[in-house]
């Protein structure tokens, strides 16, 4: 019996059809999981995908990005630098016109990364910056609500998008924690989802992001997600002190390639602050689970009512009038 | 021999024709649609048509508030998380009679089962407005196979189920046009279909509460629950009775020359049966609401202004409607009932689009300028649900609903 899911039994041995164990392992239990929860089928599923869940930690080799807020000045090169790399079409206000950090910006059609400006607490003339683009989860919350499958979270860590496959409903854009996804409501005929792709293009070929390549300040350091995370505590013990102690994205929603360090809390810079440790993922699972079951279990047991129905009302028949009794609820 | 079978079909096409206007010649025809109703009804459809060809023609963004923050507005507020539980009457009503055995509700199966068929075919009418691109409805069966998500159920089981409702309201269509063969098929398969149902709508009606298990930050706490599946299936049970009562007073009142002296005659003790069904479910589901509050421990949060909504919506909408539907049963008085089944209704509305649109994002600044639609999107809304009554009336006025079709009285198991 215990045969039946193979797939996901094994977590550490390589797959052929896939580079990465850890990864390949994550689209077997999502593809597996959701199979069962289309056509209902073998009952023991729910159980193995439990044992895999704890053991799964994701791909070793993949990358991030590790951004140092303290060290950010606004300058708006990776803005600039995004925009030429993935030919975005020229921005309404030019890259260095600082007026647009008159209002708070986010992600947008033609921008997959934008700098906002924040007020300083400790120092009102030193105004605190941030970049916001994807966060590349290590199990993407869009990945999990899409259901065409339009994402693929890749082993090199870089969550990307399928257009080709998207029918536009929006799912993504509810289960994205960060608010990022952004849709193109002025397209009748070719609407889409735009989202930092983490310079894919340029990852699989070993290239840092177009983003982590212009910073002139250091504050983005593009490497192995395990190593930044070295780094980051690193910078944290060299300059006691200086950060809050939290490495946001090491752990949020099941952690993200995208890695933040600041000397100022989170909050300051509106970083979501209530985000679970759990991938979102998990939060479904349980209802996915008791799919099979209902496909079972349903049909025996409604079945079964039916028949007992059956077998009063021919009992009765014998006593004259039926459906009499039944009137009476 | 040919000569016979063109009279034939030629027969049957006159005949066809004669059904559609109901026996009445053109002339009369014309005239009995000139109504109040119906002029309302052209003046919405009239505004809210256009509209929806302007949606394709310019985007989302001329009709809804397209934000990147609120990908979702109205059209599936209302129309999909909405509709698809009050719409739960078919499999509801198929339920208590072919497996329950509850065979007094006869003259009221089909009503139901109409219902649900048109609920969750306007549902999809709402969602192909909602979709960037429709035309690629079929992809979740097809191309792409999202099968981690709960919406990847949802499609499929929204998709399998309207056909289920297809199957099983398609002896009445067969009535109406005389096939009597067909309609023995379709008949032998109905205890299959009607357990089918149950277990399709067992998982979409629960499906699309547990939706948003993927959004636990951005749906404020007290709406928010890992209990919200069996919540969303528990009111989706009450809802359909409620429904069933409030769809067949309105029927026979406004419907009245369409329904037979078994469905007017039965009614109003029908509606007690009803009720008494509506109660149970209703209890049971303040209690789950009140265990959801209880297990995350969000008591506090009552005192909070979303609280106060909260608590209108939980007092005023679901423990109100229980208490007037109960002191109904008790006194057996229908009218009662009926007034809160109509709470009960709206209850259950209020729920959905307080899920999807006033509770989400709660925390969000600027959040209640963002939950009122703009003018564009709610007269799309009221354009699909005065097409939907229209279809519904259209239906009934033409075929054995909340009648017996005299040539096949005998043949009802």
């Amino acid at each position: 019996m215990e045969k039946n899911d193979s797939k996901p039994q094994e977590p550490g041995q390589t797959k052929p059809d896939f580079d990465e164990p850890g990864d390949s392992l994550n689209f077997t239990r999502r593809r597996f999981m959701g199979t069962m929860a289309a056509i209902g089928g073998a009952v023991l599923a729910s159980k193995s995908t439990n044992a895999d869940a704890k053991e799964f930690e994701g791909s070793k080799d993949r990358y991030g990005v590790l951004y140092d807020l303290s060290m950010c000045v606004g300058c708006r090169s990776c803005e600039k630098a995004c925009n030429e790399e993935n030919k975005l079409g020229a921005p309404s206000k030019p890259f260095d016109d600082p007026s647009v950090f008159e209002e708070q910006r986010r992600p947008m059609v033609n921008a997959y990364t934008v700098v906002n400006r924040y007020a300083n607490p400790k120092d009102p003339s030193q105004p605190l910056f941030r970049k916001i683009q994807c966060n590349h989860c290590n199990e993407p919350a869009c990945a999990t609500a899409c259901p065409v499958h339009a994402y693929t979270k890749n082993p090199e860590g870089p969550v990307t998008y399928d257009v080709s496959l998207c029918f536009g409903c929006r799912y993504c854009m509810t289960a994205c924690p960060y608010y990022v996804p952004a849709y193109d409501y002025n397209s009748a005929l070719e609407p889409r989802i735009s989202k930092c792709t983490m310079c894919y293009h340029r990852v699989k070929e070993g290239k840092p992001t177009a983003c982590s390549e212009i910073c002139p300040t250091g504050a983005l350091t593009f490497g192995k997600r395990e190593d930044l995370i070295k780094l980051a505590r690193e910078r944290m013990m060299k300059n006691p002190g200086k950060y809050v102690e939290h490495i946001f994205g090491e752990h949020e929603a099941g952690g993200s390639s995208w890695l933040y360090i600041s000397s100022v809390p989170f909050e300051t810079y509106g970083f979501p602050t209530d985000i679970q440790k759990a991938p979102l993922l998990e939060n479904t699972k349980g209802f996915l689970a008791s799919v099979p079951l209902v496909f079972t279990i349903w049909p025996a047991l409604f079945g079964m009512l039916y028949s007992a129905t059956k077998h009063r009302d021919s009992s009765d028949e014998g006593s004259g009038d039926h459906g009499k009794q039944e009137d009476k609820k | 021999m040919s000569n016979d079978s063109m009279a034939k079909s030629d027969n049957f096409r006159y005949g066809f024709l004669e059904k559609l206007r109901m026996g009445m010649s053109w002339e009369e025809y014309r005239r009995s649609l000139l109504t109040p109703f119906n002029i309302i009804a052209a003046i919405i459809l009239s505004i809210g048509l256009p509209l929806i060809v302007l949606r394709f023609v310019k985007g989302l963004a001329y009709v809804t508030h397209a934000s990147n923050e609120y990908p979702w507005g109205l059209f599936l507020g209302w129309g999909l998380f909405g509709g698809v539980p009050l719409s739960a009457t078919g499999f509801v009503m198929a339920t208590a009679y072919y497996i329950f055995g509850f065979k007094a509700y006869h003259p009221l199966v089909r009503l139901s089962v109409l219902t649900g068929l048109l609920g969750y075919f306007f549902a999809v009418i709402y969602l192909l407005i909602d979709l960037g691109r429709p035309w690629r409805i079929y992809f979740p069966m097809f191309i792409g196979y999202g099968t981690a998500s709960v919406l990847f159920l949802v499609a499929w089981h929204v998709a399998t189920y309207l056909t289920v409702q297809i199957v099983e309201f398609s002896p009445a269509i067969l009535e109406w046009l005389k096939s009597r063969r067909v309609r023995r098929w379709a008949l032998m398969i109905t205890i299959g279909m009607t357990i089918s149902g149950i277990i399709l709508s067992t998982l979409h009606q629960s499906a699309l509460g547990a939706m948003f298990l993927l959004a636990p930050g951005k749906l404020h706490p007290l709406w928010f629950s890992t209990y919200i599946p069996v919540m969303s299936l528990c009111s989706s049970v009450y809802a359909a009775l409620c429904m069933i009562i409030v769809v067949s007073t309105l029927s026979a009142r406004y419907l009245r020359n369409r329904a037979d002296a078994t469905f007017l005659g039965n009614l109003d003790r029908l509606t007690l049966g009803l009720g008494k069904g509506a109660v149970v479910g209703i209890y049971v589901y303040f209690a789950l609401r009140m265990i959801a509050i209880a297990h995350d421990d969000n008591w506090a949060l009552l005192g909070t202004p979303y609280g106060y909504w909260y608590l209108v919506e939980v007092l005023g909408f679901v423990l109100l409607p229980a208490i007037i539907m109960s002191s109904g049963v008790k006194t057996e008085r229908a009218a009662f009932i009926r007034f809160g089944a109509f709470l009960g209704v709206i209850g259950v509305l209020l729920n959905r689009i307080n899920v999807s649109i006033v509770a989400f994002n709660w925390n969000l600044p600027g959040h209640l300028h963002h939950i009122i639609p703009p003018w564009r999107e709610v007269a799309i809304v009221a354009a699909v649900a005065t097409l939907h009554i229209l279809v519904f009336r259209w239906i009934v006025n033409r075929m054995p609903v909340i009648r017996e079709d005299e040539t096949y009285h005998e043949l009802h198991s």
